[in-house]
């Protein structure tokens, strides 16, 4: 019988995230023509729009409908998944916020093992999974090997697989609601705050000069601004930067900040985290500068300089005023 | 309010290249400086503002060989009370469910109303504290990034998700958070302040006093194994520009120019 795989699907306000569409590749790298099922939680009119949208793109579609669960509270999620899944089953979520909060403990309830953050999905063997991670902010690669013979919880990096869009699976949905149990949690969910708009909107900006950890001093921010200035161009900056209260928090690109899509991004001393990097749409050309030569960041720049920024930004920031 | 906050002894990625060994068994470690995980700093921080406005103690501990103990140290400078090393050859090697059965074990010879981690380590696993909570069976919130305290049963918790917006939870304790960088200000640590601690005594507690089986860790324990290291192929990647900084300047100055990005 085919492996059945599951994929935890994130929505919000009817809208599908992009993971759901990534989950099938995803399942289909880790074992080829598997039957991938989607569970959905949640609430009323949005659920069913969910799961009509994605349904023929699984096999099957659980679809877990309860007041409870309108808002995606992981310590509700998890008891329902350890009641409703296979004690085998191999779980698939997006390594985002909710996934992190959900998934490691999940695979305690379940007994299974976690293996957080994939990238990639090479081969089954017997019953060991073989697939890459990466350690040290993407610095440097891992294969790792699973027993996968009693299930697996797998955090998937967002973006890592291309989206299976075909929607060629033509699945149904089942109701699932009746079985999920008590709906009961010492962590209750209040209010979203949302974040406060900083001084400029970023998120407008054609060419950003974006700041990292390797800036190693709030006063040398001034470098980054002057080259700015040349150029015209906008201050954005990594989190490590808002982190030391050096800018404000409205500045922040990445997936805990902002999403910017500039024409030209101009990338001092940051190294390339796929955090970072999630705030990074609309493929603009990017330059980075970087001491180290294997930063991830080059991996995904156009051009890139391997120097002490704080030596090459003042003197090319000389050269454009002069021209 | 009794508070356990578990740390990690990491390479500090801000003064090392982390690179592959000459085998691919491990990273080339020779050289490499360490320090205590960016979060957990955050994650000790919050334990001492917490401790020093409604009272109680703060208690840090971690997994690790003899070393780690410097890092205790060093956050017992910061102002933590007290320090524990657990430590025993067959903890070596242990993989997320294994670091979470060892700190567990330690936990429930305690009671502690809260138990802080960081939200990841150098790995970028992001996986102790939920398995944490999950194996003591309490509540858990992840990339926490506001805590304010209610009463001796509850706390209010923000966690920061994405766009940065943040979602406010209550939870009743005990119960484990891991905790987001930016929460606070971590202080500063300087000489004088580690020295003043240099002295103080740092329990070490082994698999047979603790009472775990050696085979729930370690290797043994391990269901998730790395197999080899490995530098990720460049792909595409940047186009390097070489030569000298005129050069480079000039070439530099042409790509910005033919693609907008001077203006
Ligand atoms: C849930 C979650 C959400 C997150 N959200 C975000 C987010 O929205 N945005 C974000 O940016 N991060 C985010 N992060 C953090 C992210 O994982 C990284 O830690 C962060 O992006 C690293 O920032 P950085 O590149 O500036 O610093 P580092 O990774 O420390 O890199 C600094 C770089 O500067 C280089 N360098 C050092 N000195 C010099 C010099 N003198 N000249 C030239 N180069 C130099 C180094 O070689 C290195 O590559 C998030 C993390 C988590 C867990
Ligand atoms: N060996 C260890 N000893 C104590 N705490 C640890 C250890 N490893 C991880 N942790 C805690 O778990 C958090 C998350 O780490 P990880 O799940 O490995 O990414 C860290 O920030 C620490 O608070």
């Amino acid at each position: 019988m085919a492996r059945q795989i599951f994929a935890f699907i994130r929505h919000k306000d009817g809208v599908v995230d992009d993971s759901a569409y990534e989950f099938i590749t995803a399942a289909n790298k880790i074992s080829s023509g598997a039957l991938s099922v989607a569970v959905v939680t949640g609430c009323g009119a949005q659920l069913d729009s969910v799961c009509n949208e994605i349904k023929s793109s699984f096999s099957s579609v659980w679809k877990i409908d309860n007041e409870a669960l309108s808002y995606p509270n992981a310590e509700i999620i998890r008891p329902v998944l350890t009641k409703m899944l296979p004690g085998d089953a191999i779980v698939l979520f997006g390594h985002d916020t909710l996934g992190m909060d959900l998934a490691p403990g999940l695979s305690i309830k379940m007994d299974s093992p976690f293996i957080s953050d994939v990238i990639d999905f090479e081969n089954i063997e017997g019953s060991e999974l073989r697939l890459i991670r990466q350690e040290f902010s993407g610095q440097v690669c891992t294969h790792v090997s699973c027993d996968i013979s009693s299930g697996a919880i797998i955090n998937v990096r967002p973006g890592s697989f291309l989206p299976d869009e075909s929607k060629s699976a033509g699945g149904e949905v089942i109701d699932k609601s009746a079985e999920a149990g008590n709906l009961s949690s010492k962590r209750r969910f209040l209010e979203i705050i949302e974040a406060e708009m900083g001084d400029i909107d970023i998120t407008k900006s054609e060419i950003l000069v974006s700041v990292g950890r390797g800036i190693e001093d709030e006063d040398n921010i001034e470098i980054a601004k002057e080259l700015a200035e040349a150029i015209g161009a906008d201050v954005s900056c990594s989190r490590p930067i808002v982190d030391a209260k050096w800018m404000e928090k409205g500045r922040q690109v990445g997936t805990s900040g902002k999403t910017v899509s500039p024409k030209v991004y101009i990338a001092l001393g940051i190294s390339g985290s796929f955090q970072h990097l999630g705030g990074l749409k609309g493929n603009p050309f990017i330059v980075a500068i970087n001491k180290n030569p294997r930063a991830p960041i080059f991996q995904v720049a156009d051009v890139g300089v391997v120097d002490d920024l704080l030596d090459f930004v003042p003197e090319l920031t000389e050269t454009i005023r002069k021209s | 309010m009794e508070i356990l906050v578990c740390i990690k002894m990491v390479p500090d990625t801000a003064e090392n290249e982390i690179e592959p060994n000459s085998d691919g068994t491990d990273i080339e470690r020779d050289d490499l400086v360490y320090s205590v995980n960016e979060w957990d700093n955050y994650a000790v921080e919050e334990a001492i503002q917490i401790r020093d406005n409604i009272g109680g103690s703060v208690t840090v501990v971690t997994a690790g060989d003899e070393n780690s103990e410097e890092i205790l140290r060093r956050e017992m400078a910061m102002g933590a009370d007290k320090g524990i090393l657990l430590s025993d050859e067959a903890f070596l090697n242990s993989d997320g469910k294994g670091i979470a059965t060892i700190l567990r074990a330690e936990i429930e010879k305690g009671k502690y109303d809260l138990i802080l981690t960081g939200a990841q380590a150098d790995d970028g696993a992001a996986q102790v504290g939920g398995m944490l909570a999950a194996m003591l069976d309490i509540p858990y919130a992840s990339l926490v990034s506001s805590i304010e305290i209610i009463d001796d049963t509850r706390i209010k918790v923000g966690r920061e998700i994405e766009g940065g917006n943040r979602e406010m939870n209550e939870i009743d304790l005990p119960c484990v958070l891991s905790i987001q960088t930016g929460i606070n200000e971590p202080r500063y640590v300087g000489i004088r302040g580690i020295r003043k601690v240099a002295s103080l005594d740092i329990p070490v507690h082994n698999a047979s006093e603790l009472n775990i089986s050696p085979d729930t860790v370690g290797e043994a324990g391990s269901m998730v194994k790395k197999i080899d290291y490995f530098v990720p192929e460049p792909g595409e990647g940047a186009e390097i520009l070489e030569g000298s900084n005129e050069e480079i300047i000039e070439k530099l100055v042409d790509l910005l120019k033919s693609n907008g990005g001077i203006k």
